[in-house]
């Protein structure tokens, strides 16, 4: 195995990872200041990738895309909040799943029927396509080199807002103590809906990023909303930087375990069950990992509540 | 995430009636999700000569297995069982196949597949009441092995998706391929992200890639390698290269070599006649599964006009065999095991205008039929 190989699939896996993060920020957000498990996180995530490809479809440019998909999520999300959501606060966890299951069978019918069956396809900026030549002679796709810059950018600039600013700070004290910010005199219904739009644009971002590699299809954003799960879950729920930590060790796990595993199995059998089993464990590897995680801190990595 | 059971239409062929009995036709295929431009396809194909033949004794039934085995084994028993069909048709899918086939014929329905040649069915599993209209699943493959040895391809990189037909994929290429394998991958059904699989590529050394993707599979794995900057020369089936995908992935695909029983320059009259009213009825060009679902349509037709499955269902069964249709793809018999005997050609992506599109080059397996006719025993 060379070096060339595994730096490459380090870099895939942090592109992976990063990619990771902007579902499982907004899925974190919303559990940890809300208390609710939104289901339909994947569905915003499509409807990113689809507003991406028609706005790039009509105008051309990546640039507008992307922005019009990040408007588009953050809209659907506020929408789906002051419609649906709001309503399910305060009620068991159960009926937040009943109700955003639900939600997600209305935006892939809706989907459907607004774009039909057929994937569409969003083509990468003609700026960004290509490969680059890295040092040590590897090449690398450009355009995802320019995913895993975009995704540590918003990261840092997910931080800046929690940790600096005074929205920041609202959202901090309503994880800790909705009553109490409620009492302060903040209101407590537009900081609820501005962080359901928030973490409605981060998943609507990273379905147009993700489109331009992939296909943009209906029931795109549930394989990814089930991974994103898996790393809040070992990030601590709740938590922007276990969401990150998480995210970045998932996206690297599913990677580097896809070669790693069949190479650890071939020193002990022989070499085509050892590639057989390395196959099928690597692709178990995350959920063992989060089984744990879970062993070891209940809570998760970074999380404070059970 | 799965929404069950949508009806995608009933469609009723209507014309001056004759007096014999109705004959009910199920079809279960993929249309919707990543898979879905086949199954539109193989349905479209289908319909056409359907209406070319114009009989108002036959019902059509289509449903939508979104992909899914589970919906398909629903879809089939609510067919059987509360449509009352004679014959099933349309699986695009081997895993879906194997779910949906032997319970199928085990209830004595015929099932005719457009598409899926699971070796399985082939082999041990094989039965009187079905039959493929298509290819046994290795077949296409190889006839990429065959021509790999011609091209002088001697390091190859072999992938396909972890299911029955992937399988097959990677066994067919390797019966006729007599090369070493640089690295031999499985990845999942539906996988849209090839990032980790192109890297192993790059670093194998190898001197060709075959792959067996179909669908938006296909799709995404040669956008994708068109974009890493990788130029070891790829081959493989048609399913890689059909209609749909060449249109989606474009320019990355030209001059690559794939193989095929079908192309739509295939020299014979009833082919130059499909490909016409394909494009005049659907405005695009037909790809090898619309020929399959055409190709199925007019066996069906012609055992019909022989015996109905309903009420003689042996002669019908001998009328299937006899497979005394004009196809598509010229020469066509079942073998043995009800698989098609057929030449397997070579083609070459090509750019016509703003269409990409294949054109045949040569023939790479002449009358073949498959590895799993002696196992069969019926």
């Amino acid at each position: 195995m060379s070096a060339i190989l595994i730096v490459e699939q380090v870099l895939n896996g942090l592109q992976f990872g990063v990619m990771l993060f902007l579902m499982a920020a907004g899925l974190t957000l919303i559990f940890g200041v809300m208390g609710l498990i939104n289901l339909a996180h994947g569905s915003l995530y499509m409807v990113g990738a689809f507003v991406a490809a028609t706005v790039a479809g009509l105008t051309g440019s990546f640039l507008l895309a992307l922005i019009a998909a990040m408007a588009a999520a953050a809209m659907a999300g506020a929408v789906i909040e002051m419609s649906v959501i709001r309503r399910l606060y305060h009620t068991d966890h159960l009926d937040q799943v009943l109700a955003t299951f639900a939600l997600i069978l209305i935006f892939s019918e809706g989907t459907r029927a607004i774009f039909g069956s057929f994937p569409l396809y969003l083509d990468t900026p003609a700026l960004l396509s290509g490969p680059v030549t890295l040092p040590l002679g590897i090449e690398y796709p450009r355009y995802r080199l320019a995913l895993i810059a975009a995704g540590l950018a918003v990261a840092l600039g997910l931080w800046l807002l929690i940790a600096k600013t005074r929205i920041g700070i609202q959202i901090r004290a309503g994880e800790n103590d909705r009553e109490m910010i409620a009492a302060l005199g903040v209101d407590i219904r537009t900081l609820y809906t501005f962080v359901f739009a928030l973490g409605a644009a981060l998943a609507g971002l990273a379905g147009a990023l993700v489109g331009a590699i992939q296909s943009v299809q209906v029931g795109m954003g549930e394989p990814v909303l089930i991974l994103a799960f898996v790393v809040i879950v070992i990030g601590g729920i709740g938590s922007i930087k276990g969401a990150f930590v998480g995210a970045l060790i998932v996206g690297l796990t599913d990677t580097l375990g896809g070669i790693f595993l069949p190479e650890l199995f071939k020193l002990f059998m022989e070499p085509a069950s050892a590639t057989q089993i390395g196959a099928s464990l690597s692709s178990m590897a995350i959920y063992l990992l989060m089984a744990a995680v879970l062993i070891w801190r209940p809570t998760g990595l970074y999380g404070v509540r059970a | 995430m799965t929404l069950k059971g949508i009806l995608l239409s009933a469609s009723m062929i209507a014309l001056a009636g004759a007096a014999t009995a109705e004959t009910r036709i199920g079809m279960i295929t993929t249309l919707s999700g990543g898979g879905a431009s086949l199954g539109i396809d193989v349905r479209d194909g289908f319909l056409l000569a359907m209406e070319q033949a114009g009989r108002d004794d036959i019902t059509l039934i289509v449903e939508d297995d979104e992909q899914a085995p589970d919906v398909a084994v629903q879809l089939a028993d609510r067919m059987i069982q509360a449509e009352d069909v004679d014959i099933m048709t349309g699986i695009i899918w081997s895993n879906l196949a194997m779910a949906v086939v032997p319970s199928v014929t085990a209830q004595g329905v015929f099932y005719l597949s457009p598409n899926a040649g699971p070796s399985q069915l082939a082999g041990r599993g094989c039965n009187p009441n079905y039959f493929n209209v298509a290819w046994q699943n290795d077949n296409l493959h190889e006839a990429a092995g065959a021509y790999a040895n011609s091209a002088g391809y001697s390091n190859s990189f072999i992938l396909a998706p972890n299911y029955p037909a992937g399988q097959d994929a990677l066994a067919g290429y390797k019966r006729f391929y007599e090369g070493e394998l640089a690295g031999e991958l499985y990845t999942q059904l539906g996988q849209t992200d090839y990032a980790a699989e192109i890297a192993q590529i790059r670093a194998s050394g190898a001197d060709s890639v075959f792959f067996f993707l179909p669908g938006g599979m296909g799709i995404s794995f040669l956008r994708q390698y068109g974009d890493s900057g990788l130029d070891i020369p790829v081959i493989g089936p048609a399913f890689s290269f059909d209609q749909n995908i060449l249109q989606a992935v474009g320019a990355d695909a030209l001059g690559v070599v794939n193989t095929s029983q079908w192309s739509p320059d295939l020299d014979n009259e009833a082919n130059a006649a499909f490909v016409a009213a394909y494009q005049e009825a659907y405005g695009r060009l037909p790809s090898l599964y619309a020929s399959q679902g055409f190709d199925t349509a007019n066996l069906i037709l012609s055992a019909l006009e022989v015996a109905s499955p309903a009420d003689d269902p042996d002669a019908f069964r001998e009328a299937l065999r006899a497979a005394d249709f004009v196809s598509t793809r010229g020469d066509f018999a079942f073998g043995p095991n009800h698989h098609p005997i057929q030449d397997i050609y070579v083609r070459e992506v090509v750019q016509e205008g703003d269409i990409f599109t294949n054109r045949l080059v040569g023939v790479a397996l002449e009358d073949r039929g498959d590895a799993y006719a002696a196992e069969c025993q019926m």
